[in-house]
């Protein structure tokens, strides 16, 4: 085992577990805290995969700034008092026990097989071209350039998104 | 005036080639500005409304004018497609939205609503859906409908005063962010097996490589219809539908049923006819299935049901499983079916909608079928219209949804897919069991007391509405030839462009 797959393997495990205990966990606070281990983690992933600008976005945006705003609507609204009715019935328990058997077995298959040769990038393609461009400009190069209209779309998306939170928040009609 | 080619891996042809998107983009912008200043009385939302109407006929002449003499890509199609079939469901989408916001002005008022934002919030809506009819990319498209949804999810919950609005709202956010999440595996899941998201080069990979029997392409595949099943509220991903339906505002449910769904069959049919077809034998199964459970379940539920706007719910999920059997079939005639009956669907969907408006109050939850009685006497022209759309619902001779129905009935044929054609006239005969108790109740039945269907009267845009889209649906009903050659031509379209696009 090479030492990325050690460190791949204990993200990994540190993911998963945080992920099902942010999902758990009763008191919303604690599950807030386990959402920001679970992006720690995936950001050491990225890192792992040489997309180094996308880990430290994923630090500062994901595990930062929206981490402090699910804390910030917490608080405000004071939901720490949790009673146990609000977790689903046993019918909800065993359609997300059937999902998550389907979901797994997809998992399992897709393991197995993996994308053919043909579409992987060569191993040392991208600290390659991160050398060459450096870790920011990679990716501002696919944005503005390759992807330019989904930018666009994205940022009138969460002008939609922005209007509709106003209108069904805003206190007076 | 317009270049005869753009080149669309450069960001000028890209702001030739999405003129009617940003122009749209724009007013919507500029009428954000106007709602900052004037929102407080229903005057300012009216003049609202009417500045969407404007902006929408001006997009609507763009992408005509662009249907007529668009430019042509210089090599492949990026991001966005420059072909017939984009340019005719965003003339649907468009004309959806007008019906619907022409149908909101007097209902807004009458309900006491007054939240300007709703007529942004359709704007946007109806970027979206252009987008999803028109993207040349997985990515573009899944945009396209994230940016619909958004939108339609909070025009479910417009009304605040209403809680089955608000559960409507709730509703279709949790289920749509759910069914949006399975439609990203699956794009991922394509993505990894074919290392593009360009839908020609999908199809160029697959064909290159030999993917067809690739496990995480199927994967993918699976995913995605899972996911746009939801979006059209195909069987038995449909649960969502009846409570959202009727717990929206009328005008929205129209909006919905009309052109979200039209938007979603755009998308699917684009993805799977222009990228996925090497993979027809697997797609073609599952999509088989789905339209005939969707049709069945559909109109049996329907006949239950003795509240209007529900039966209308479930009358669009019957009607998803017909577009579904065009779907199936994934020919050009399939396509030109889809093209045809999306646009008789939203004529007749949004004029059936507009006359619930007019006959109901309150948000029109308990508008029974009862309510109907006697219109025929007291209303004769509101009746005649609302048998015109009935009948055309039902598929009757004469109307325009006789027409489509044939249309896709040809279509399934054609591939040889008797089976379903069967399943799709059985499933129409049963629905005659609940469209036509309506034209009972109108003309046969007494009205329940003497100042029944007085205050029933259709008042200004609302009467244009139901007037121009039971004439058009009589009008493609005996004349169709016009509109059945152009959505031939545009269906043609449609078929990977991969030889042509290579050759130039």
């Amino acid at each position: 085992m090479t030492h990325v797959e050690i460190v791949f393997w204990i993200t990994a495990v540190v993911a998963i577990a945080s992920a099902f205990l942010c999902i758990t966990r009763r008191s919303p606070v604690a599950s807030a805290l386990w959402l920001v281990s679970t992006m720690f983690a995936l950001a050491v992933m990225f890192l792992l995969l040489d997309a180094h600008f996308i880990a430290a976005m994923q630090v500062l945006v994901y595990a930062g700034a929206i981490m402090v705003l699910f804390l910030f609507v917490i608080m405000l609204l004071n939901v720490g008092r949790a009673s146990s009715s609000d977790m689903v019935g046993w019918v909800g328990r065993l359609v997300m026990a059937a999902i998550a058997v389907v979901l797994a077995a997809e998992l399992w298959v897709l393991s197995r097989a993996g994308p053919s040769a043909d579409v992987r990038l060569g191993a040392e393609s991208v600290s390659q071209l991160a050398a060459e461009q450096g870790a920011v400009g990679m990716i501002g190069e696919s944005l503005f350039r390759v992807f330019l209209v989904p930018f666009e779309i994205t940022s009138v998306l969460l002008l939609a998104a922005i209007v509709g939170a106003v209108v069904l928040a805003k206190r007076r009609l | 005036m317009i270049p005869a080619y753009v080149d669309l891996s450069e960001a000028s042809g890209l702001l030739v080639a999405l003129l009617p998107e940003v122009f749209l983009t724009g007013w919507v912008l500029l009428l954000l500005l106007v709602v900052a200043w004037q929102h407080r009385s229903a005057e300012d939302q009216q003049l609202v409304g009417r500045l969407s109407l404007a902006g929408l006929v001006v997009t609507l002449a763009l992408v005509i004018l662009y249907w007529l003499r668009g430019p042509e890509p210089e090599g492949l199609e990026l991001m966005i497609a420059l072909d017939g079939f984009r340019y005719a469901t965003a003339a649907v989408f468009l004309i959806g939205a007008i019906l619907a916001v022409a149908i909101s002005m007097h209902y807004l008022r009458r309900e006491s609503i007054l939240v300007p934002e709703y007529y942004l919030l359709i704007l946007l809506a109806t970027i979206g859906m252009m987008f999803m009819g028109g993207g040349a990319d997985l990515v573009v498209i899944f945009l396209g409908l994230e940016l619909m949804s958004v939108a339609v999810y909070v025009l479910a919950g417009i009304n605040r005063r209403s809680i089955f609005a608000a559960e409507a709202a709730l509703k279709y956010f949790l289920l749509g962010a759910f069914a949006s999440a399975f439609l990203l595996y699956g794009i991922a899941l394509i993505y990894g097996a074919t290392g593009t998201t360009n839908l020609t080069l999908v199809y160029v990979q697959i064909s290159a490589m030999g993917l067809q029997t690739d496990v995480m392409l199927i994967a993918g595949i699976a995913m995605l219809l899972v996911g746009f099943g939801f979006k059209v509220a195909a069987v038995p991903f449909h649960m969502w539908t009846p409570d959202v339906y009727d717990g929206a505002p009328t005008p929205v449910t129209a909006f919905m049923a009309a052109a979200v769904k039209a938007a979603a069959f755009a998308a699917l049919m684009r993805i799977l006819v222009q990228a996925l077809a090497p993979m027809d034998s697997v797609w073609t199964e599952a999509v088989w299935w789905l339209a005939a459970i969707t049709m069945v379940v559909g109109n049996v539920i329907a006949l239950a049901q003795r509240r209007l706007k529900r039966m209308l719910a479930y009358s669009s999920i019957g009607h998803a499983g017909y577009l579904l059997v065009a779907v199936t079939s994934g020919t050009d005639l399939g396509t030109a079916a889809l093209l045809y009956y999306v646009l008789v669907y939203t004529l007749m969907t949004v004029g059936a909608f507009a006359i619930l408006t007019v006959v109901g109050r309150g948000g029109e939850r308990d508008t029974r079928i009862d309510d109907f009685n006697g219109l025929g006497s007291r209303r004769p022209w509101l009746a005649f219209a609302m048998t015109v759309f009935m009948l055309s619902l039902l598929g009757f001779p004469g109307t325009a949804g006789f027409i489509g129905k044939w249309y896709i009935l040809s279509a399934a044929v054609q591939a040889d897919q008797f089976k379903l054609a069967v399943v799709l006239v059985g499933a129409s005969i049963l629905s005659a069991g609940y469209y036509l108790p309506v034209i009972m109740a109108m003309y046969m039945k007494d009205p329940v007391s003497d100042t029944a269907h007085v205050e029933t009267r259709a008042v200004g845009a609302v009467r244009w509405v139901i007037g121009v889209t039971a004439m058009l649906l009589l009008l493609f009903g005996v004349w169709p030839n016009a509109v059945l050659d152009l959505a031939k031509e545009e269906g043609r379209q449609l078929r990977p462009a991969v030889l042509v696009t290579v050759s130039r």
